[in-house]
């Protein structure tokens, strides 16, 4: 729609030049015969800044102001209550605020378990798909191949396979001589185990694929300059390629950790949040309480105290990898 | 182009072997290679024979990996079920991927050339607004778009999965910092030969811009098929579900008739990894190009 309207102006100022060029100002037109309108670049920006108006900086504000009442959806009314949904949140008897923060726990959890396991696995990976042999592209394929299916579809694949009575894992451990079934989806710390394994297993080919790309562009000579001054592999790899990645593994962390902290169908579909609300992930809590109970304001009261903390994590992230670097 | 980069590394592999590795080194990491990939597959390969099981067989110890009695009961009674219409969930997840996509590559590609090529009012504050939403968590818009979108009655329909996430801060950023390097000499041609900023845009910067627009378009298609919690929320009529909501559905309606949950799961994944064996080229470089900005 947007870049129909737009054809139509680009046609309308076609002829303009012609009818300047006999106006006075010959020269400038010369130099630049389509000096752009004043409101070209806002006809370009329309239709990006009315999505971003309406969907992001809209409800950026509107978020706050349902934070500041008792916001039911379903209620005609929605009384200012100020900072009342944030202080149930620290008032340590609340129910609401025991089970935030236990959410908030989960999701630390998995933060602190998944993202070095996601971080280093994956470097690992990328760095033996970026040595030379045949079929590198096959392989570097196949280990992306899960994170194309989406979190439902391991979901579901995964619930059958560790399911504790009759799932495959189980089968081969009592083959094995595991007499006692392993709870993976019923009992910590065995979803914890469940949870960072199938995210693993979902989304290292994707960080590996980014790293591999910041690999392919580290300069060779810096490796034969290192060999020239005898650095052994190990050497090489902590004294250059680690060095060279920094960015890349800046890049890959900041994203795992946020992709990590939003964590949300892999408890939904694996554990139910199970066992007793341990592996209920913020978001999943939110979206519980705002989108099952309509209790709107306190939800986002709740989602705005965890995207502050994911904000700080981001920029202190940011400043030491930075400063590490200088 | 392939088939040079591949001779060549053969050469070179063969003659000089640059790695550094003998016979021992290529075995050892083919045996790597071969156990990650076992990992990686082993789980799909079980999807797909169970979805051919009947359910007592789906459970039985040992582990049968070829079905005992071969049967297609689970797609059949998935495919019976009006309340899981898979095919037609694909085909929402599709049209929601392709229409989201479209959107995003349209209004991101318009909105990052004139903050990277042109002088205007305002330019510095739109764009720092932009880059600055890039560090706010998507949950924080969740409650208020829910409204919005239920304002606009756009519930349970499509356009709630299209519109909203169309304003790809990222995706501005991203193409910005493409364009700003294409030489101004291209563009300063073109204006001489009579074009405007509108015939600029699209005959001389979107066709330079093929790699970065293939790189966005893969990367926002990926993130529309996987997207899962608003889906989940904003869609109720089963005719009306994304794949990732509908299969979602499949666990509690079908609990332990395993058969018909992989034969779900296999319908939803096959096509895509098929489709995906031919592009993945196309995928991988998209994906890996996106960490080369910093």
């Amino acid at each position: 729609m947007t870049t129909v309207s737009a054809t139509g102006t680009a046609r309308r100022e076609q002829p303009a030049p012609a009818v300047h060029v006999a106006s006075p100002d010959l020269r400038r037109r010369v130099r630049s015969p389509h000096r752009p309108r004043w409101w070209t670049p806002y006809v370009f920006l329309a239709p990006f800044l009315l999505i971003f108006g309406t969907f992001v900086l809209v409800p950026a504000l509107s978020g706050v102001w349902m934070s500041l009442h008792n916001w039911d959806f379903f209620l005609p009314d929605h009384p200012f209550v100020g900072l009342q949904n944030y202080v149930d949140l620290f008032t340590p008897g609340a129910l609401v605020a025991q089970q935030f923060w236990e959410s908030m726990r989960a999701t630390g959890i998995f933060v602190l378990l998944s993202v070095p396991l996601l971080m280093a696995i994956p470097l690992a990976l990328a760095l033996l798909l970026n040595q030379r042999f045949r079929g590198r592209t096959f392989f570097r394929a196949v280990f992306f191949a899960p994170y194309v299916l989406g979190v439902s579809v391991v979901g579901l694949l995964w619930q059958y396979l560790l399911n504790g009575n009759t799932g495959l894992i189980n089968g081969y451990l009592a083959e094995l001589g595991v007499t006692e079934a392993v709870p993976w989806l019923t009992a910590t710390p065995w979803v914890w185990v469940s949870l960072v394994g199938v995210t693993v297993w979902w989304t290292m080919g994707f960080n590996s694929v980014v790293y591999l790309a910041g690999l392919q562009s580290v300069d060779e000579a810096l490796y034969d300059a290192a060999k020239v001054d005898g650095a052994g592999r190990w050497a090489r790899l902590w004294h250059v390629t680690l060095p060279q990645l920094r960015p890349v593994i800046l890049f890959v962390l900041t994203m795992t950790v946020l992709a990590s902290a939003n964590m949300f169908g892999q408890s939904y579909l694996l554990t139910g949040g199970n066992p007793s609300n341990e592996t209920r992930t913020a978001i999943m809590f939110i979206a519980e309480v705002g989108l099952e109970q309509f209790r709107m304001g306190l939800a986002a009261a709740m989602s705005y105290l965890l995207a502050l903390l994911l904000i700080v994590i981001s920029a202190l992230n940011f400043l030491f990898l930075r400063q590490k670097e200088s | 182009m392939a088939t040079i980069v591949e001779r060549t590394g053969r050469v070179r592999t063969r003659t000089a072997s640059p790695a550094g590795r003998g016979v021992v080194g290529t075995l050892l990491l083919y045996a790597l290679l071969l156990i990650l990939s076992v990992i990686v597959l082993a789980p799909l390969l079980w999807m797909l024979s169970t979805s051919f099981k009947t359910t007592g067989d789906a459970t039985a110890l040992p582990p049968q990996w070829v079905p005992p009695e071969p049967t297609a009961e689970g797609y059949r009674t998935l495919f019976a079920d009006a309340q899981a219409p898979l095919l037609r969930w694909f085909g929402n997840s599709v049209l929601v991927g392709v229409l989201h996509t479209l959107l995003v590559l349209a209004t991101a590609a318009a909105a990052a050339y004139p903050l990277a090529r042109m002088r205007f009012p305002g330019r510095r504050v739109v764009f720092a607004v932009i880059v600055a939403t890039l560090f706010v968590p998507g949950f924080v818009f969740l409650m208020p778009n829910y409204l919005i979108v239920d304002g606009l009655g756009w519930l349970d329909t499509v356009w709630a999965l299209v519109i909203p996430g169309a304003a790809s801060a990222f995706g501005v950023f991203f193409l910005c910092q493409f364009f700003a390097s294409i030489p101004g000499a291209l563009e300063e041609a073109a204006l001489l030969d009579g074009a405007n900023r509108w015939q600029i845009f699209v005959r001389v910067v979107l066709p330079l811009s093929k790699a970065p627009l293939a790189t966005l378009g893969v990367l926002t298609f990926l993130s529309s098929w996987n997207d899962f919690l608003w889906p989940l929320y904003v869609l109720f009529n089963p005719s009306q579900l994304t794949l990732p909501a509908g299969l979602a559905t499949l666990r509690g309606a079908y609990a332990t008739d395993f058969p018909a949950i992989m034969a779900g799961a296999a319908v939803a994944s096959v096509p895509v990894l098929v489709l995906f064996a031919f592009v993945q080229r196309y995928v991988i470089a998209g994906v890996a190009r996106s960490g080369l900005k910093g």
